[in-house]
């Protein structure tokens, strides 16, 4: 599991302003927590004992519908998200195969962050291009035909833009 | 009232009542797990999960669940058709099958609801194997265990937690078949607001919640030649430990418990009630310092553990007006490893103070740190709830019910009815007034004793006392839902009370998360209640300022109530703690 790494904030100004703009404040937890994970790009334990204190919710609660929902994100996210295709097409295509060599080359398993926060690695169903199968998407970007040998160039690619970028 | 027909019973019912009371109030028994109905106390946990009390009603196409479906005029219900039968077996054997079946090891074993149930409905085997929840245990509160691999999820905890006690540590997390009832953000229960009432444990159908259990150290520390091990008993515990050896509800066990303590081989058998006389003298002398001091007022009594928790992370502005006192048993610890044992020739570091309490909270208090001093090391080495006590009991080989009466030790085991009543709600602010009215009203003879208008079992209750022309004005709270709103009216200053009782569990200590199971009957408390009060009438002191010892104790040792060896001894402080 990735390190949850608490942000300490002072407060949460959009937040604050967002809460004020709602007209019903009673059913005000899922919105807030779906424009904090806007805000943000995921719910971390500081701003879900925001959300709980500004609503005046137990912890417990806030905690309990943001672990419900598939939808919000509880770690943060990497900067490239990749996202192996397990349809039934790609999945016949050796995908399960192409998975695991991500896995290997990025030393995480599904669903988890590196540690330097690039990359997340995830399992997707069907992208609708089965014709290419097995696909891999990295953002928006679709590689197609991937093997598992494929995969030192793909995670390559994305360490050098990285490296671009810091430098 | 509506009209209905159930299993072929014509009966008419108030509208809303729902199907399983209607059924209840024929005579007719549906099986339940989730539903909870405590009404005395405001709770109802009507969330309709288990399904295990669906029946069929004529007309519609699909079982219904009976706790939570209202009646409609001219319903035809049959609870017990086959098909009615064999879905609840059906439900039960589901639940079953992602339930560990360690019956035979488990702390609820023979006290389960869910295996009364599947003893009920005959259960002969389990046709569905699947993956089974795993989990880990959280041990890491000294007072409650947490196993979810056992949790039928039900929501009783949720709704005790949240809706009476207002406390919040639990909600479902995660969805589907990996559901649990867990803290906010998976946390570890100490590290949660949780006050250890154990109200969860006290409304747990199966072992998911339990207390933590402390009985094979005591056990060691009795064989241990080298100690001396003291058992106090705390009054509610002598009005509910004959449950668990099926005396009838209500008896008074006093002399039993004390022979059978002694069975057990511990060295001194003394009564936590000589050190409610104790508390009373030191809260009765700060009541009327703060009064005759223009002190900070209301003065809020500090015995229960859970309450003083609950206002360290819920009202942290309000930290400066409860009593400074420890609470009894801290206070029985402390003068057991000064007073008596130089009285006994004892060495301190020997002595082995163990307190027999009905709560489970009283186990996280023995833990905090300002309650060990320098001079006594820890007041109190081990806390056992009136549970455990019952289980040593029986591990003992002692045979309960045909024990003789025995009196507790000298010194530290006389008591007086003020103290006895500490276990009910009102019971302390009604023992303290005692004290303080014939202090204050010294040419009276006969000072009042029965405050009867303390008394009684509604949620919050307000009193005006009238001592020496002066009229005292008195709260009264059980329950940490009442107690919030007792607190909120006193911090934003909109009611005045001179002092205030609060207890943490609905009734006081008779109904402590560490009691015998009162399997879902408050009529079970105020039994208890009940007792507690005719134990209080029958003792020829009822005011805790007249107990002999108690006086010998000033004389020879701590000086002045409220002096300056009580204040090191026998009081505390508090601290902020966070809301999570």
């Amino acid at each position: 599991m990735a390190q949850e790494s608490v942000e300490v904030r002072e407060s949460y100004p959009e937040l604050d302003a967002f809460y004020d703009s709602l007209s019903d404040k009673n059913g005000a937890l899922i919105p807030m927590l779906h424009r904090a994970q806007g805000e943000y790009g995921y719910l971390s334990q500081d701003v879900q004992l925001y959300v709980a204190h500004k609503l005046g919710v137990p912890a417990s609660k806030v905690y309990g519908v943001a672990t419900f929902y598939s939808l919000f994100n509880l770690e943060r996210k990497g900067q490239y998200k990749i996202n192996v295709c397990l349809g039934t097409a790609c999945y016949v295509r050796g995908s399960e195969a192409v998975l695991e060599a991500f896995e290997k080359e990025l030393n995480i398993k599904r669903s988890e962050t590196t540690s330097d926060g690039l990359f997340t690695l995830a399992s997707i169903r069907c992208v609708g291009a089965c014709g290419l199968a097995p696909v891999v998407m990295v953002g928006e970007k679709v590689y197609g035909r991937v093997t598992p040998d494929d995969v030192k160039g793909i995670v390559d690619e994305y360490l050098g833009k990285a490296g671009e970028g810091n430098g | 009232m509506v009209e209905l027909t159930i299993n072929n019973l014509k009966k008419s019912v108030p509208e809303g009542t729902t199907i399983l009371e209607a059924a209840r109030s024929l005579g007719i028994h549906i099986p339940t797990l989730c539903h909870l109905d405590l009404h005395d106390i405001k709770m109802v946990n009507q969330v309709g999960t288990c399904r295990v009390c669906m029946v069929e009603v004529e007309g519609r196409r699909n079982l219904l669940p009976s706790c939570s479906t209202t009646v409609a005029p001219g319903m035809v219900i049959h609870t017990n058709t086959n098909r009615a039968i064999r879905a609840r077996r059906t439900i039960v054997e589901l639940l079953l099958s992602n339930h560990p079946s360690d019956c035979l090891i488990c702390e609820r074993n023979q006290n389960c609801e869910l295996q009364s149930l599947a003893a009920e409905l005959g259960i002969r085997e389990i046709r569905y194997q699947g993956p089974r929840l795993r989990a880990e245990k959280d041990t890491s509160s000294y007072s409650i265990v947490r196993n979810a691999e056992k949790c039928v999820l039900c929501r009783r905890c949720e709704t005790m937690c949240n809706e009476v006690q207002t406390v919040g540590v639990y909600s479902a997390l995660h969805r589907g078949f990996d559901t649990v009832i867990g803290t906010a953000f998976d946390k570890p229960m100490l590290d949660t607001a949780c006050t250890f009432c154990g109200q969860c444990v006290s409304v747990c159908p199966t072992a998911a919640l339990t207390e933590t259990n402390d009985s094979a150290k005591v056990w060691e520390a009795i064989s241990d030649p080298n100690k001396l091990v003291i058992a106090q008993t705390a009054p509610a515990v002598r009005v509910a430990l004959g449950e668990a050896f099926g005396l009838p509800v209500g008896t008074r066990i006093t002399g039993k418990m004390v022979a059978a303590l002694r069975r057990m081989g511990f060295d001194k058998v003394m009564d936590t009630d000589f050190a409610a006389d104790l508390t009373i003298m030191e809260e009765a002398s700060e009541l009327i310092h703060r009064i005759q001091h223009n002190g900070r007022l209301p003065i809020l009594t500090s015995c229960c553990p859970a309450w003083v928790k609950f206002i360290e992370h819920q009202f942290p502005s309000l930290l400066d007006i409860p009593s400074t006192c420890k609470s009894p048993h801290e206070m029985f610890g402390a003068i057991a490893k000064t007073y008596l044992a130089e009285k006994l020739g004892v060495d301190p570091e020997k002595i082995v103070v163990v307190s027999i309490m009905p709560c489970l909270a009283k186990k996280f208090e023995a833990k905090r740190e300002e309650l060990s001093g320098k001079e006594v090391g820890t007041n109190v080495d081990y806390v056992i709830s009136t549970r455990e006590l019952a289980r040593m009991i029986r591990e003992a080989g002692i045979n309960f019910t045909y024990l003789p009466d025995e009196d507790f030790d000298d010194m530290m085991g006389e008591s007086t009815g003020a103290s006895v009543i500490f276990g009910t709600t009102g019971g302390v602010i009604e023992a303290a007034i005692r004290t303080a009215a014939a202090w204050l009203d010294k040419d009276n003879p006969s000072p009042q004793i029965d405050f009867k208008s303390l008394r009684g079992i509604e949620g919050i209750r307000e009193a005006e006392v009238e001592i020496a022309g002066m009229k005292l004005s008195i709260a009264i709270a059980h329950g940490l839902g009442n107690a919030r709103k007792l607190l909120t009216e006193i911090r934003d200053g909109k009611a005045q009370y001179h002092a205030i009782e609060i207890m943490a569990c609905p009734s006081g200590c008779v109904g402590g998360g560490g009691q015998p199971y009162h399997g879902n009957n408050i009529e079970v408390l105020k039994k208890r209640a009940g007792a507690l009060y005719a134990e209080d009438e029958s003792k020829p002191l009822r005011r805790s300022h007249e107990n002999p010892q108690i006086h010998k104790l000033y004389e020879e040792f701590l000086g002045e109530p409220y002096g300056d060896l009580a204040h090191e001894l026998l009081h505390t402080h508090y601290h902020e703690r966070d809301i999570l």
